[in-house]
């Protein structure tokens, strides 16, 4: 019978594939961006066509402060990250605990902003189609964000009772990933609708 | 070698109460188990979106009919397509995808076995939602209705406007729960054929319906997207007060149109791939030689794959898009066909020169050919963007596309049902009874689809409960009408051989059809964990290899 | 069966009624093209059909052959045939091959379509604006000054000195799409947005069509009538539209009835109080052959049904009941009957 089925064999040991979680989570990336990208589409189509009620340059003011909050947490993701490769669980949680704080800041400048331009500005989602598609959009970055800060809260309780440590760094490193995704969305959206369309 | 021995001897277990079977079997999240479950499901809904096809085929029979209301025929026509395309097809892509591509890439199970029951079940709840609207679209106000804005669903008449109550809503929902249970179901496949193939499964090594799921897959990540934003703007307008697709706001019909057919185009490839898959495996195994040009056939997937989301404007040619977007999308819709018909051409030559064998599956796969070329051709007259003005709107269309999503998916699938089905149950199905569907159903299917065509090229148009006599349209409709009797009787016939075969079926031993690929070497049905040891291949055919060690399968 | 019977009715009337002499309505078949867009398109779909038959010749040829002449015999010896992997020279020939077609078949394509697409309107032509309605087609002539609603009347378009209709597309509600086959392909109505098509008879005659994207309920019968007439016809035709609303004392109860129930809402009358735009003008109402958009014809007995209960005959249309008692009606019907 030949050899060539059913017996294990040396090849097996230089047998390598990527990884599930890396793979998995680049694919839900992938899915992902296709939405922003749909809304993005939408929000660049209807510049200027609301017919209308308060236009972006009447009431956007650019969020720099929110900004450079969410964009640090990518590194400070990073940095907890390689904390816990040299096991600095201290450092780890520090830093983790830093990630954390910044994307909450972020969400609540962008409640802060959205409360401002719904009592004081009178922009609505169902004002004009400026409203609709800014709250759409940044409305549907910011729910990622809220995912994100779950997951980010969860990892950091199971690190307060000592459960996390370097054998969990791959899975780490895949949810960074999607922390980093949401960071990178944010700058197409700031783009989009702070810099293009005001 | 076999491992029958190795498997667990169904048989002689003892019987557990039903109560039990039916835990385990909600609860799998076993790959074999989840794709019958998809399949089952697929089965269910085929036979209710076939009572909606029928319902409204009677009322076309003759003009002026009153069968049913203007208001119940809209109904049917929407909730038949969005059935069709999101709860049978959809579900029976994934469900074959599932049971086969770990067994034939040696692996144990997909890459994320909860994920994969947690897509199903959102799939079944979607659908289970969509169906609710029978009983609750009107809300509060008695007697439900289902959407009735047709399955694409166009701005501006799905606003709250032009409609009232909460018909739509059931739709846009029902299909925003399925399409994330679909995008779950491609990050499995994708994830699975990347990251767990047995030792010596190449890329260049995995069999072609490996390679067309991991297309498939792909393509599910970015083509479903689309729509769920879509989805979700339209959520927006309804229930927030939003102007997405609002014209007295200055919102854009088109805007949808062009969101939905992004979707909408690359999402009837993702249905056809894996009906290419089947082809491909089936067709080799009865013409006894390999895939004729496999590197070809890849290279050809992945570029169907690849164009198929530039052509999405081939739906909007009447829409008044200026002559440059126009000729634009009607070049890259003739392009996409230079890969299929390629394509066509392999299976030709892999026909060429081998012993064919008749069996059921091969018949389907055969009437799958001569009706694929047809309707790829159907095609490229509709790419012809003033044959298009035209045609575009009519039963023409109508035909076309039935002619590949009946033609040549559903008769893919039907080979595909004969083929695995000694492999998944563990029984052989009656032969001549195969043979009795396959002809009923060619025969109802030529009758319905091609003379479907004719009243389409004579003005009708379609989405019409009645039509207007003297037009020439009678003797066509009556016609399509008759054909649909043959091809229910075809599935009754399809349903009862296989339930039948399930309980009393000849035993089918783990390789009916001298195959090649790595699935049948395993028991009918497979054990739970597949295989007892990681098999390790040298070629595309392992099992070629193992019964023709002195001419082993070349990675030409 | 109820079908049958509507069916010889509907054929009785409509041959009785018959106006205009060659007024049976052709079938409207792409393939016999009496207009300008029509016949390119003829011409590209035969040069498409052509090809596409071709290659359908050659392929359905080696596929019959390969079936017949590769059966595995009935025979006891069970060999495997050579395993043949592929041909990098046979991959090549068809792959040139379609690519060439496809390259001809677009270049064919883009200049049709440009040709139809791009078409600016003579001097002489007719231009019309339709706003497609939920479920009925409104036509205005601006520069004729003239509204009707339904049923078009264009001049014929001689070659020697063509006269084409040039159409504007607009929506008030919904998408539609105007559809004559043997005039020109089809073109949508968008809300919100402003297409154009363009048509010239060669032939005088009524062409038939409706309207090919879905709408709602009763998109089935929103029925196009276009009556081609000849240059004479289509100036009388335009005079007649131009007058105002015909008046007369014997129907002044039902004028009266007209303007004080919610008639008015909907409807236009020229030259009276009525100025409704959400339904037909009914200035010439009865100029028309047909009413509720070719769903049923101009008869008093449909008229006297249209108006007590539309549901009868379009169920789902927008029209309501106007829950008038039988002597009102009479008298209203009476009054919309002298609206020539």
């Amino acid at each position: 019978m030949s050899a060539t089925l059913l017996t294990p064999s040396t090849l097996e040991s230089q047998w390598t594939l990527p990884s599930r979680g890396r793979v998995g989570m680049f694919c839900l990336i992938a899915a992902e961006s296709a939405i922003f990208i749909i809304f993005v589409v939408a929000y660049l189509f209807y510049i200027g066509k609301s017919v209308s009620g308060p236009m972006p340059r009447d009431v956007l003011v650019l969020p720099i402060f929110a900004t450079i909050c969410l964009l640090s947490s990518s590194i400070t993701i990073h940095l907890a990250l390689s904390a816990l490769t040299r096991e600095q669980p201290g450092a780890f949680r520090l830093w983790w605990f830093v990630t954390f704080a910044l994307g909450a800041i972020f969400l609540m400048e962008t409640g802060i902003e959205w409360h401002h331009l719904i009592y004081d500005k009178g922009l609505t989602i169902r004002t004009n189609l400026f409203g609709t598609t800014y709250y759409s959009l940044v409305g549907l970055h910011a729910s990622h964000v809220i995912v994100g800060l779950v997951l980010l809260l969860t990892v950091l309780m199971f690190s307060l009772v000592g459960r996390v440590s370097t054998e969990h760094k791959e899975r780490l490193d895949v949810l960074s990933y999607y922390w980093h995704f949401v960071d990178a969305v944010w700058v197409v959206v700031f783009f989009v609708v702070y810099i293009l369309g005001r | 070698m076999s491992t029958d021995s190795i498997a667990l001897n169904a048989v002689n277990a003892a019987p557990r109460p039903w109560s039990a079977v039916v835990h385990s079997w909600v609860t799998t999240v076993d790959h074999k188990r989840i794709g019958i479950l998809y399949i089952l499901l697929a089965l269910v809904f085929l036979v209710i979106g076939g009572i909606e096809a029928t319902i409204m085929r009677i009322q076309l029979i003759v003009p002026h009919n009153h069968f049913v209301s203007p208001q119940f025929f809209n109904q049917m026509f929407t909730m038949h397509g969005t059935t069709m395309i999101f709860f049978v097809a959809m579900p029976i892509v994934f469900g074959f995808g599932n049971y086969l591509v770990p067994l034939m890439i040696g692996a144990r199970d997909m890459a994320f076995p909860r994920v994969n029951a947690w897509s199903f079940w959102l799939t079944a709840f979607g659908g289970a939602l969509l169906y609710l609207s029978f009983i609750g679209g009107y809300g509060l106000y008695g007697a439900g209705a289902a959407p009735d804005v047709g399955w694409f669903a166009y701005a501006p008449l799905t606003s709250p406007t032009f409609s009232v109550g909460h018909s739509t809503d059931f739709w846009t929902l029902g299909l925003l729960v399925s399409g994330i249970g679909s995008i779950g179901a491609a990050v499995n496949f994708v994830a699975t054929i990347i990251c767990m193939r047995c030792p010596g499964m190449t890329l260049g090594r995995m069999p072609l319906l490996a390679w067309m799921n991991l297309v498939m897959g792909a393509m599910v990540l970015l083509v479903i997207s689309p729509l769920t934003a879509a989805q979700i703007m339209l959520a927006i307008d309804r229930f927030l007060g939003g102007h997405f697709f609002d014209t007295q706001a200055g919102g854009s019909a088109v805007l949808w149109m062009h969101f939905f057919w992004i979707f909408g185009h690359p999402e009837v490839y993702v249905l056809v791939i894996p009906a290419f898959a089947f082809i491909s495996e089936i067709v080799p195994v009865f013409s006894r030689k390999p895939i004729f040009g496999y590197p070809v056939m890849v290279a050809a997937t992945v570029g169907i794959g690849f164009v198929s989301f530039g052509v999405w404007a081939h739906h909007m040619f009447t829409v008044g898009m200026n002559s440059y977007a126009n000729s634009f999308f009607a070049l890259t819709t003739m392009v996409v066909g230079v890969p299929t018909g390629i394509k066509i051409f392999n299976w030709i030559g892999t026909m060429w020169g081998g012993r064919l064998q008749f069996k059921t599956p091969m018949l389907f796969c055969i009437a799958f050919l001569f009706q694929f070329l047809i309707a790829g051709l159907t095609g490229i007259m509709l790419a012809c963007v003033p044959f298009n003005w035209q045609l575009s709107g009519s039963y023409f269309v109508v035909a076309h596309f039935h002619y590949v999503i009946v033609g040549a998916i559903l008769f893919a699938l039907f080979g595909a049902f004969y083929y695995w089905f000694p492999k998944m149950s563990g029984r052989m199905y009656n032969e001549s009874f195969g043979k009795l569907h396959f002809w009923l159903f060619v025969i109802g299917f030529h009758l319905t689809f091609d003379f479907m065509h004719i009243p389409g090229l004579l003005g009708m148009p379609r989405r019409i409960y009645t039509y207007e006599p003297g037009r020439g349209w009678e003797i066509w409709n009556l016609i399509c009408t008759i054909g649909v009797f043959f091809q229910a009787a075809g599935i009754l016939v399809f349903v009862a051989n296989l339930a039948r075969s399930l309980l009393s079926g000849k035993l089918a031993g783990s390789d009916p059809w001298d195959a090649w690929t790595l699935e049948w070497s395993t028991s009918s049905p497979p054990p739970e964990y597949n295989f007892a040891q990681t098999p390790t291949v040298a070629s595309r055919r392992p099992l070629w290899d193992l019964k023709h060690p002195e001419d082993p399968d070349l990675d030409l | 069966m109820p079908g049958g019977k509507t069916l010889s009715c509907v054929l009785a009337l409509f041959f009785a009624r018959a106006a205009f002499a060659s007024d049976s309505p052709k079938i409207p078949n792409i393939f016999r093209p009496e207009s300008t867009p029509a016949d390119q398109i003829y011409t590209i779909s035969n040069f498409t059909l052509i090809i596409s038959g071709l290659i359908f010749a050659v392929v359905f040829s080696l596929l019959v052959y390969a079936i017949l002449k590769f059966r595995r015999p009935v025979s006891t010896d069970d060999f495997e045939p050579a395993q043949v992997y592929g041909s990098n020279q046979i991959e090549l020939a068809w792959t040139v091959i379609p690519v060439l077609i496809v390259l001809v078949l677009f270049l064919a394509t883009a200049r049709v379509t440009q040709s139809v697409q791009d078409a600016r309107p003579p001097a002489a032509a007719v231009e019309v604006t339709a706003t497609g309605h939920q479920f009925w087609w409104e036509f205005r002539y601006p520069a004729l000054g003239i509204v009707t609603a339904n049923e078009l009347h264009i001049p014929v378009s001689e070659t020697t000195s063509p006269s084409p209709t040039f159409l504007t597309l607009l929506s008030a509600d919904t998408d539609h799409s105007f559809w004559i086959p043997l005039l020109a392909g089809k073109t949508d109505l968008i809300p919100n947005r402003k297409n154009s098509m363009w048509m010239d008879p060669h032939k005088t005659g009524l062409y038939v069509g409706q309207c090919a994207q879905y709408c709602g309920t009763q998109h089935a019968k929103m029925l196009l009538r276009v009556y081609v007439d000849s240059r004479e016809d289509f100036e009388a035709w335009v005079a007649q539209q131009k007058r105002p609303a015909a008046s007369s004392e014997s129907v002044v109860a039902g004028r009266r009835i007209f303007e004080e129930t919610a008639c008015v809402n909907c409807h236009a009358v020229a030259g009276t109080i009525a100025e409704g735009r959400f339904g037909p003008d009914l200035t010439h109402l009865m100029s028309r052959q047909t009413i509720a958009s070719g769903a049923a014809d101009n008869t008093h007995e449909n008229l006297k049904l249209w108006v007590k209960e539309p549901e009868a005959i379009k169920p789902g249309s927008l029209m309501p009941a106007m829950n008038l008692n039988e002597h009102d009606l009479d008298a209203l019907v009476s009054y919309l009957e002298t609206l020539r």
